[in-house]
């Protein structure tokens, strides 16, 4: 139950250069074939074991939306077999089939049968379905009364009130507001605990990397890479910088950690450090320690306008803090062939305790999108330690202060008399 | 392959009924007089008719001496006609209209074209009923023999369907399909004698009109309800067959184009 085994799919649309065609195709019985194939999805071969949660990620039209369709069963392959064990349940729109002069139950009632739910089932599950929904005694009112966050989330419970063997999203995550958000990834990972498979589609980069164990990367209709998500998006973003492939490269570090390079190459980094507060190179520091980030670049050819940026991303990936030297106003003009910049950023080290990666960017402009020299993630890799600061939580060190009073007199500290002087 | 089909039918009955009835209801939901008006519209046109054909116009069918016999010979042609193209209309539109639903939700698609049928039957009951109370009222009721009009719908229904699905599949790849139902429907309604007799046409229309199909399901309606005769088997036998041709060919065309017809919604 719950496994998904993919092999040599692939889906082709047909095209014909005009009706007419069509029709002379049908009526001749052994007549040429007319149309031409448009290959959307070729090659697809994976396998997933029950409660495995797997991300697909792809630029438009990559085929991520036909291949779940495929899968929930909708489109037919053109070519290969899907094999499927169990229920599936697929949100590929939510609130599919809701018509809006009925209120929420009836529908309600309508798409879980619409599902293959049975009446007797939904009426069983039309209380966890209510509670869950949160719309209160919107639910005995027409669905055209509510608001779109409100359908959503009446449609998102109906869908997954009954735990699927198999659970596939499309985009479906970013329903209503981010409580609810919330409260619908923690049934999603419940399921998951419980055994469900789950496939999502989504272009954002924390779902993948919160709920996934490995995402699949899809272009133009085939599968260019598998592996942990977050080597998996950063190949992904730099494809989506650099549309040509070859320059791409992913070497594993040390700590198993992927660097992706990509870019042109017209300038290249040739150095990087983390030096500390007496100038040695560090791969640990302590919250708060003065930190110099040092970059050395040498170009490969003339290059005009010259920008480099460092981002540092937590241990999922999500991007803590990041800034560039056209931000800063300090871009390098008229280069060279061979010139040498070094660069030093200074910054304390206010993040919490934890591993961070630097990623790397040189470009002309401020974003690496309009011309990428060179974009290098995990280009260094440090971890943070707290040493004598109070023992705080998250990535980011405030150093809040606090200042209490009890009755009206200042407490300086745990346990202190209330009428201590101050 | 007919059994898979009846299987999931079976299945999605909850489905199929919940939708008849959602159907129904959302054309009344916001009226003040709800499904009252599902009863107002077909005796408004019963009325309309008697009005007109019996008392304005005098119109009188030959051979028939009741005041109502033409407005009878006129509803029960009508208003059978009415089914048999409400369902025919229907089913052209039952997968253009449910495309994005048929995309994105994996369901029989079978269920799309039995809860179109069901509609007009629902449809149609209403309107019946209103017509039996009519000819009880008038004292033209012609007795036990009106259940023999039972096969004969059983026969037009089948017909009815097996064409809608054949309209229905084709119109998803030739969208001309949509267009040409409406006005092969107006020429046949023509065509088939329910405004007029049969009797009452030169001898060369009558042997053309002989050709279609509708014609002797027509006259045994009229036969049935203003003649209290019952229907002429062996004129019927041949739509039967028709009808079975048309759905086997329906469901037939429907399992292979099914796959294709998703990729061009």
């Amino acid at each position: 139950m719950g496994d998904i085994h993919v092999n040599g799919l692939g889906k082709a649309y047909k095209r014909y250069p005009n009706q007419w065609s069509r029709l002379l195709e049908w009526v001749l019985p052994f007549g040429l074939r007319r149309h031409e194939l448009t290959w959307v999805l070729e090659d697809i071969d994976f396998h997933l074991r029950a409660g495995e949660a797997v991300g697909i990620v792809g630029c438009n039209g990559a085929g991520k939306s036909t291949l779940l369709k495929m899968l929930a069963g909708t489109v037919r392959p053109t070519c290969g077999e899907i094999a499927i064990g169990g229920r599936v349940a697929a949100m590929l729109e939510l609130g599919m089939g809701f018509h809006p002069d009925f209120t929420g139950r009836q529908n309600a009632v309508m798409n879980g049968q619409l599902l293959g739910l049975s009446v007797e089932e939904i009426n069983e599950l039309m209380p966890d379905i209510e509670e869950f929904a949160e719309i209160g005694e919107y639910i005995d009112l027409p669905v055209r009364t509510y608001s779109s966050g409100m359908q959503m989330r009446l449609a998102f419970s109906v869908a997954t009130a009954k735990r699927p063997d198999i659970l596939i999203v499309d985009e479906a995550l970013s329903v209503g507001d981010s409580y609810f958000q919330h409260k619908s990834f923690e049934r999603i990972r419940a399921f998951r605990k419980a055994g469900t498979t789950l496939l999502i589609v989504s272009h954002d980069r924390y779902a993948i990397q919160t709920v996934c164990d490995r995402a699949i990367l899809l272009d133009q209709g085939r599968i260019c890479m598998q592996g942990e998500p977050v080597d998996v998006l950063d190949y992904y973003n730099a494809l989506m910088a650099e549309r040509d492939f070859k320059t791409v490269r992913q070497t594993v570090l040390v700590d198993g950690r992927v660097a992706t390079v990509s870019g042109t190459g017209e300038a290249t980094i040739t150095d990087v450090q983390l030096l500390d507060a007496k100038g040695s190179a560090a791969d640990a520091v302590a919250v708060g320690e003065k930190l110099c980030l040092k970059i050395s670049v040498r170009t490969a050819s003339v290059v005009p306008r010259l920008v480099l940026g460092f981002m540092i991303k937590d241990r999922l990936g999500q991007c803590i803090y990041g800034i560039n030297t056209h931000r800063l106003d300090r871009p390098l003009l008229d280069m060279a062939d061979g010139d040498v910049a070094t660069y030093e950023f200074r910054f304390e080290a206010a993040l919490g305790k934890g591993s961070y990666s630097v990623s790397l960017s040189l470009s002309r402009e401020d974003s690496h999108i309009d011309k990428n020299y060179e974009w290098r993630d995990n280009a260094l890799i440090f971890h943070v330690y707290n040493n004598g600061k109070e023992d705080f939580v998250g990535c980011n060190w405030l150093d809040a202060k606090v200042d209490v009073r009890r009755n009206g007199c200042q407490v300086l500290r745990a346990g202190a008399n209330h009428n201590a002087p101050g | 392959m007919s059994v898979n089909l009846a299987i999931a039918i079976w299945r999605y009955r909850g489905f199929i009924l919940g939708s008849v009835k959602r159907d129904f209801q959302s054309r009344y939901q916001n009226s003040l007089l709800g499904a009252a008006w599902a009863v107002v519209q077909p005796l408004a046109m019963i009325v309309v008719y008697t009005v007109i054909f019996a008392e304005m116009m005098r119109t009188r069918l030959p051979g028939t001496s009741g005041t109502f016999s033409y407005s009878i010979y006129l509803c029960s042609g009508l208003l059978t006609w009415g089914l048999f193209s409400e369902i025919v209309m229907r089913g052209q539109g039952v997968f253009l209209d449910n495309g994005n639903m048929i995309k994105k939700l994996n369901f029989p698609r079978i269920c799309l074209p039995a809860i179109s049928v069901l509609n007009a039957l629902v449809n149609f009951s209403i309107t019946f009923a209103i017509f039996i109370a009519f000819l009880l009222l008038t004292r033209s009721f012609p007795g036990l023999v009106v259940l023999s009009a039972l096969p004969v719908l059983i026969v037009q229904i089948g017909f009815a369907t097996g064409l809608g699905i054949i309209a229905g599949v084709l119109n998803v790849f030739f969208r001309d399909v949509g267009q040409f139902i409406g006005i092969l429907l107006q020429f046949w309604f023509w065509f088939t004698p329910i405004v007029y007799s049969t009797a009452s046409l030169a001898p060369a229309a009558r042997n053309l009109i002989g050709f279609n199909p509708m014609e002797p399901i027509a006259q045994a309606y009229q036969g049935i309800f203003v003649y209290g005769r019952a229907p002429d088997w062996s004129r019927i036998f041949p739509v039967a067959v028709m009808a079975l041709i048309l759905c086997v060919g329906g469901l037939w065309l429907f399992r292979r184009r099914a796959g294709e017809m998703v990729d061009e919604l």
